[in-house]
């Protein structure tokens, strides 16, 4: 199942660029004509004339030896290049999943055991977040805290690791807003479900203390959907990094992934695109893991509903 | 097939299909307060160029980050343009954009949820595969993507969205589309020699209609947010085409300048509409549900 989506994937992106119009050899030349012997020189290079799965096939070993080709903007490794941003981005993304994680399945929780204001104000607040775009979050904490308050970096990486912290933390922020509040509405219906169930409803009457009545009846029952939706959300910000990187000058993955777009450098698209892609597929597969450890109905395989 | 006789198709069919106001009804307050929002930027989207006050791309740098005046409501932006009028006309490409995306998800994801569940077999066993591979490309990935090859734009961004969401569409569909199948009173039609075809477009699709346009409005918001971030992002709409997306890029200067109205104007603008999107969204899934069977 990983293996096989992997391919496709792969497949998808070696696919879609090959398909490009342009001409290789003009884009590797930088747009002036060659003569002829160094055309011969690059077509063997490239296997530029070889049919196309035989193409397909020379990059994806290639890949797999960790050679993702040449950038022809920079005169690079890909590898080299991709190596060099790729902590940026997992650092963002992951810290963006632990707010999202800590602070979106608490307030569900909460919000979903108390009903009253807290939780209305959670359910309004929760409303519009949703439909915040993380550009939007990122412009608006940039003039609030970095701007304003001064509490925190506009822009750039940071130097050591507390440093660094200090500058994640408005771009993780942004990332988190709207998954964060997608996944504590989804866990406030969960809770609120479970905590209406009718074996809740009878531990209740037997006089099961409300500690071991939430814990072991309604938080273990809701934690299915809550790990649904939390894959699906973290599982997407590897993606929308992208922006949030770009908003805030950070020197990542998806930020130079924009770049090389508009640039047209299609090796480094590729490269990018396949290792988002993998670690996109990797994510999903771990929630599958997280599924069966949770729900012991659960076999690997088949995806809990 | 048990049934013999024809059967009264009118006593087996669902006996009446809400109407549009019956339905924004059900919604609720909040529903139609969104439905009014929705109904507004519709508005401005289709009219926004005719309504502005100014030309919108008719910029004097001498004004650039002049604030709000009598004559000029919301001042003007980082190349001396009148905000409020880009503000308008920048409506049409926002809206465009999610419009396409979700008219090809629901055209394709509608199609191929009614033909796996008609169908059944291997053609099912097709579409809920295929699900699982396009599952592991990011919308939002796609479209960088479709940038790079095709050049940035808004087409070929709303075209790489509406592939990477059409599965999503087909498959919270071919659920509904299977309960209908199962339906009595479709196989009381097919015994009375109806075709199939007819079947599914008079009968079925119309039955799943409010799951249908439920999925179509909460589709919108998700595109709309996406598709504003790549034009952020430089790879959708082109400057100097007023364009929500755009115009945060475009004045994300001012938020460091303390000029911050013209990028957050927008922004807002964006949360605006899809957060009506959203609740609309939500509140026709649970009239759907409500009404569902």
């Amino acid at each position: 199942m990983l293996v096989a989506s992997l391919l496709v994937a792969s497949f998808v992106i070696f696919g879609a660029v090959y398909l490009a119009p342009g001409n290789v050899i003009s884009a590797l030349g930088g747009g002036r004509s060659l003569p002829a012997s160094s055309v011969k020189v690059l077509e063997a290079r490239y296997h530029l004339n070889a049919p196309f799965l035989a193409q397909y096939w020379y990059w994806l070993t290639n890949a797999l030896h960790g050679n993702l080709g040449i950038s022809i903007t920079l005169r690079e490794n890909v590898s080299t290049l991709i190596a060099s941003r790729i902590w940026t981005t997992a650092g963002l993304v992951l810290y963006a999943s632990i707010l999202i994680l800590l602070f979106g399945i608490g307030l569900g929780v909460v919000s979903g055991l108390r009903p009253g204001l807290f939780d209305t104000g959670t359910l309004v607040v929760s409303a519009v977040s949703a439909a915040i775009p993380a550009f939007v979050a990122a412009i608006v904490l940039i003039f609030l805290f970095a701007v304003k308050l001064t509490w925190f970096p506009a822009v750039g990486n940071g130097t050591d690791l507390l440093d660094n912290v200090r500058h994640f933390t408005l771009p993780a922020i942004a990332l988190a807003i709207s998954s964060l509040a997608v996944v504590a509405r989804v866990t406030r219906a969960a809770v609120r479900e479970e905590s209406q169930r009718e074996h809740v409803q009878t531990a209740r009457s037997r006089g099961i203390p409300p500690r071991q009545l939430i814990r072991r009846h309604i938080l273990r029952n809701a934690a299915i959907p809550v790990t649904t939706i939390s894959g699906i959300t973290v599982a997407s910000l590897i993606a929308v990094a992208a922006v949030v990187e770009v908003a805030f000058g950070l020197n990542g993955l998806g930020a130079y992934l924009v770049q090389s777009a508009q640039d047209k450098d299609l090796a480094v698209v590729q490269g990018i695109s396949l290792v988002l892609v993998t670690a996109f597929v990797v994510v999903n597969v771990l929630v599958d893991v997280l599924y069966a450890v949770i729900d012991p109905r659960v076999t690997l395989g088949a995806r809990a509903q | 097939m048990s049934i013999t006789a024809a059967l009264p198709v009118g006593d087996l069919a669902p006996a009446k299909r809400s109407s549009v106001l019956g339905t924004l009804r059900a919604t609720g307050p909040a529903g139609m307060a969104s439905a009014v929002v929705i109904g507004a930027a519709t508005f401005v989207a289709v009219f926004g160029v005719v309504i502005a006050p100014y030309d919108p791309n008719l910029g004097n740098l001498t004004q650039a980050w002049l604030g709000p005046s009598a004559s000029h409501l919301l001042g003007f932006d980082a190349q001396g343009r009148d905000l409020l009028s880009r503000l308008l006309a920048g409506a049409w490409t926002s809206m465009l954009g999610p419009l396409l995306v979700v008219g090809i998800c629901i055209g394709a994801g509608t199609a191929l949820a009614v033909l796996a569940a008609w169908r059944g077999g291997a053609l099912d066993t097709v579409v809920s595969s295929g699900l699982n591979v396009v599952f592991a490309f990011p919308g939002i990935l796609l479209a960088i993507l479709a940038a790079a090859i095709f050049g940035a734009g808004l087409i070929a961004a709303s075209l790489a969205l509406a592939i990477a969401y059409t599965p999503y569409v087909a498959r919270v569909l071919r659920g509904a589309a299977l309960r209908e199948r199962g339906q009595q009173y479709v196989a009381a039609l097919e015994v009375q020699g109806v075709s199939a075809l007819r079947i599914c477009i008079r009968h079925i699709v119309p039955n799943i209609a409010p799951l249908i346009v439920a999925q179509a409005t909460i589709l919108f918001g998700y595109a709309m947010v996406t598709l504003a971030a790549i034009s952020f992002l430089g790879l959708g709409v082109q400057p100097p085409a007023p364009n929500w997306g755009v115009m945060v890029s475009e004045n994300q200067q001012g938020i460091l300048q303390g000029t911050p109205l013209p990028a957050l104007a927008a922004g807002a603008a964006i949360v605006v509409v899809v957060v009506a999107f959203n609740v609309l969204g939500e509140r026709l899934f649970e009239v759907a549900r409500r009404g569902g069977r």
